[in-house]
């Protein structure tokens, strides 16, 4: 009889111990993120990602960022003016000190734009600046190789660096300035900038600590927030569970299966933001002929429900697209709109011939956009009904792009977002005509090729007034929408959340950069 | 003795080596690691150029032959995600992940033990049944939805409205069976306690434990049915045998009986067992791990595949060989100290 009630007495404690013990109290200033990752690397010029410009605007600002609605506001540089058509002169605050206490001036912004034009990730982008220039300590000069319309665009990207700290070798004799891709450098496990967060601790894939500089320059800044813990949880509903548990006070990539749930949450709110990331399919002209004439294209586009794939398969997570640049962007063009008509696409097949359709293979990822390997799916069966039968292939990120490189298939998923937020950028990467040499189309799978659409937008990229270059940029838009040289899907919706009291909703923007250091924390647990 | 352990590091070598030309024969189509570290704007000409550095564009044999050179000295390359040498990425998982086992292996030997010997003492009893039709559940669950259960119900709270709110018996039950959750969901917490190297352990402070709870029940779930049912069926056997008649002739006192004379028999399969399973437990890791976010191995070895992290992927399957070959060998030895009758000189079986 004793036996009994022991074996159960332990079964019951040994379950229920959960349910007693105290729940996590968090002091009132400490921000505890749960990103999808966290930062590859401590140097901000290593790899090119979201992750790593989110981290660069916690430990370093930039000369200028972007606002929510996609105007520049002023961080380390104060005012700027074109001096001349390649030259662009601006002037710099006074007053800003590096987490290693040396003072930030105009050498270190020349330095560091040295050191983007050396970066692999970097070089590319940086490539149109020809030389940075101290003119004293507060101003400095850019000068690129020909007229550079949004030069203002890749200021987002220079997050001056603290030139002493990174200059000079370490015990080992190594080059403390040096870039290494996945190597053991220097400035990967060091880090001075200016920005609000110093990194206080750090062990990669675990968690990274974060404390409040305290001779941040912007003392105007509301933020209030004094410790950052990010965790890592790449795994969707852990993250969402954390929140939900009150493990973390913010999150990143709500997953749309969650999202109503996270709506209907006591104590956390959801903040959603439609994002700038472009998806689509790309055709394969090089192997089916076909797809060379505009006509089958145009069939293609017209068969795909954009609307219903943003409504039913994305919970309305998604904005429907006709275009690649998205609402703010300067080439975009609120007369493309989607164009579902089914019995036009038939009409159009009729009419190049090919009525009874044609077989065709289809690859996309299955874990590199929401829902992609769904959304392949439905365009599939959407494309059986203008009789083109898809044999669909999904599989991982890490095994997609070096089939992608390959160009093997027929129609290929791709998802992109401009480094530059740039209409240009777009074009340059996806429909240009294919170049080994300067790089262009890069990623135009599909080689599709109309000479007049570049030349529009390569005389759009050395046009320096903004309302030429958007009418130039628009036009161009009409003109691969005319063509469907490249069949846009949706630009994928941003989601985030937050507990009761992270006023997280005025730092956020399409961007995907959280600015942090404005955050503010309201309430007290 | 000498010579048993001899052969059982030939064999840890022997399967270290399998394991490695395997990895490395199949790492072509774990995907292009290049990919994962540079930005989607990267012209060719650079891509080619890290492809260089980082020797991925040598013959199989020549890229094997260097890391095998390597690994015999004790390097076994640098993961391209963490940046350090593969092996210090994993003595740094490895210490989370063994205490989770740790945690699941102490509620499978405390649970199965009692359970299993008392559903054999009285099979018939209405608890016995429970357990048993309990177990088979249990097997049937895969460990991830067990993980988010435990989540929801523990972590997160949750309130139930299933039965009459405004009757005093159905709020008295929706009360009752609803949670306040609070418990963590994630990850080992800030309470870590230093202990030695790269050892920080949860084990020894209170947040610490908090944490390794709800893992730990995660964990053991899947192990713990089998065990009980296999304690039992070993015991209902044991409890047949003669010299158990024996000593209920003799007036042992039954307690004396189930606990110390069929118990110890009852355990020699159990510990065989076992040890296979503590070694399979290495791989439902991953799974717990990656739902309650537990910077282990498992975790660790996942995203090291996602991210085509090819050194940390060899030598995390070779590390994981060895653990393999170690907890057989250590279930051997047990085994001859439970059994005095089992010699292990290695004799030809």
């Amino acid at each position: 009889m004793t036996f009994n009630k022991t074996l159960l007495a332990s079964l019951v404690g040994a379950t229920m111990t959960g349910a007693a013990l105290l729940p996590m109290t968090a002091n009132a200033e400490t921000l505890r993120i749960g990103y999808s990752a966290d930062p590859e690397t401590l140097d901000i010029h290593e790899q090119l990602s979201g992750g790593m410009l989110r981290f660069s605007h916690l430990s370093f600002d930039p000369l200028v960022r972007w606002t929510k609605d996609f105007q520049f506001e002023p961080r380390l540089a104060t005012s700027w003016e074109q001096v001349d058509d390649t030259t662009l002169r601006m002037t710099l605050r006074d007053d800003v000190t590096f987490h290693s206490g040396n003072t930030f001036t105009a050498e270190d912004v020349v330095w560091t734009i040295e050191r983007l034009k050396e970066s692999p990730d970097y070089k590319a982008i940086f490539e149109p600046i020809a030389s940075a220039e101290a003119i004293d300590d507060t101003t400095v000069e850019i000068t690129t190789h020909e007229p550079y319309p949004i030069l203002l665009n890749l200021a987002t990207y220079i997050f001056p660096m603290d030139s002493e700290f990174y200059s000079g070798t370490t015990a080992d004799g190594d080059d403390k300035a040096e870039i290494v891709k996945s190597g053991n450098s220097f400035a990967s496990r060091n880090v001075s900038g200016t920005g609000p967060f110093i990194v206080t601790e750090r062990r990669q894939g675990v968690r990274v600590d974060f404390e409040r500089f305290d001779d941040y320059w912007d003392t105007e800044s509301p933020g209030n927030v004094d410790n950052i813990v990010l965790t890592p949880i790449s795994e969707n509903a852990s993250r969402v569970a954390a929140l939900l548990s009150g493990g973390v006070d913010f999150i990143d990539h709500v997953p749309p299966n969650d999202l109503e749930r996270v709506r209907e949450a006591d104590g956390v709110n959801l903040v959603e933001i439609p994002g700038t990331r472009i998806i689509g399919f790309q055709l394969n002209e090089e192997r089916i002929e076909a797809f060379q004439d505009p006509r089958v294209r145009l069939a293609v586009a017209y068969a795909i429900n954009q609307e219903g794939i943003a409504q039913r398969l994305m919970r309305g997570f998604a904005t429907p697209a006709a275009q690649f640049s998205p609402k703010g962007y300067s080439g975009h063009n609120p007369e493309l709109t989607p164009r579902y008509d089914v019995d036009r696409a038939l009409e159009l097949m009729a009419e190049a011939g090919y009525e009874d359709g044609f077989e065709v293979n289809m690859i996309a990822p299955n874990n590199r956009y929401v829902n992609d390997a769904q959304i392949a799916q439905a365009v599939a069966n959407m494309l059986a009904r203008i009789n083109i039968d898809v044999n669909l292939r999904t599989m991982p990120l890490a095994q997609y792009w070096p089939e992608y490189d390959t160009r093997q298939s027929d129609i290929a998923m791709i998802g992109w977002h401009a480094d530059t937020e740039d209409s240009a950028n777009f074009f340059q990467y996806l429909s240009a005509c294919i170049n080994e040499e300067t790089g262009a189309g890069q990623y135009n799978y599909g080689s599709y090729c109309n000479e007049e659409l570049d030349a529009l937008v390569a005389t759009a990229d050395t046009e320096t007034d903004p309302e030429k270059r958007q009418e130039m940029l628009r036009e161009a838009e009409r003109m691969l929408y005319e063509d469907a040289g490249y069949i846009p899907l949706h630009w994928q919706n941003l989601a985030y959340a937050a507990r009761d009291g992270v006023d997280a909703e005025p730092i956020l923007n399409a961007l995907d950069f959280p600015y942090l250091g404005d955050l503010v924390i309201e309430d007290a647990n | 003795m000498i010579a048993f352990l001899t052969k059982r590091l030939m064999h840890a070598i022997l399967v270290m080596l399998v394991i490695s030309v395997i990895a490395f024969a199949i790492q072509d189509n774990l995907g292009d690691p290049i990919q994962q570290m540079v930005g989607q704007s990267v012209p060719e000409s650079e891509r080619e150029a890290l492809r260089e550095r980082l020797g991925l564009n040598d013959p199989f044999h020549v890229q094997y032959l260097r890391f095998a050179g390597n690994a015999i000295q004790g390097d076994f390359g640098y993961s391209y995600f963490y940046r350090e040498p593969a092996l210090d990425v994993i003595a740094r998982h490895l210490p989370a992940t063994l205490e989770l086992v740790f945690g699941a292996t102490l509620i499978i030997v405390l649970l199965s033990v009692p359970i299993g010997v008392y559903s054999a003492i009285k099979p018939r009893s209405p608890l016995s049944r429970f357990f048993m039709g309990a177990s088979i559940v249990g097997i049937s669950v895969p460990v991830f939805l067990t993980a988010i259960v435990l989540i929801q119900i523990f972590a997160i709270g949750m309130k139930v409205t299933l039965f009459p709110e405004s009757t005093a018996w159905g709020s008295w039950l929706n009360a009752t069976l609803s949670t306040e959750g609070g418990m963590p969901s994630f990850g080992r917490g800030q309470d870590l306690v230093h202990v030695v190297g790269y050892w920080d352990s949860n084990l020894f402070s209170a947040g610490g434990l908090q944490h390794l709870v709800l893992p730990s029940i995660a964990l053991a779930s899947i192990m713990l049915p089998l065990f009980i049912r296999l304690i039992r069926a070993e015991m209902l056997e044991v409890l047949q045998s003669e010299y158990v008649k024996f000593a209920r002739a003799k007036g042992i006192s039954s307690w004396r009986i189930y606990f110390v004379h069929a118990l110890k028999n009852t355990m020699l399969p159990v510990i065989t067992v076992g040890g296979v399973q503590i070694g399979t437990m290495v791989a439902y890791t991953i799974l717990t791990e990656t739902v309650f976010q537990w910077p282990g191995m498992g975790l660790m070895f996942l995203d090291a595949i996602n991210r085509a992290d090819i050194p940390l992927i060899v030598a995390y399957l070779m590390i994981v060989g060895v653990i393999f070959v170690v907890t057989n060998t250590i279930v051997d030895l047990i085994y001859g100290l439970v059994n005095p009758t089992v010699k292990l000189t290695g004799k030809p079986a």
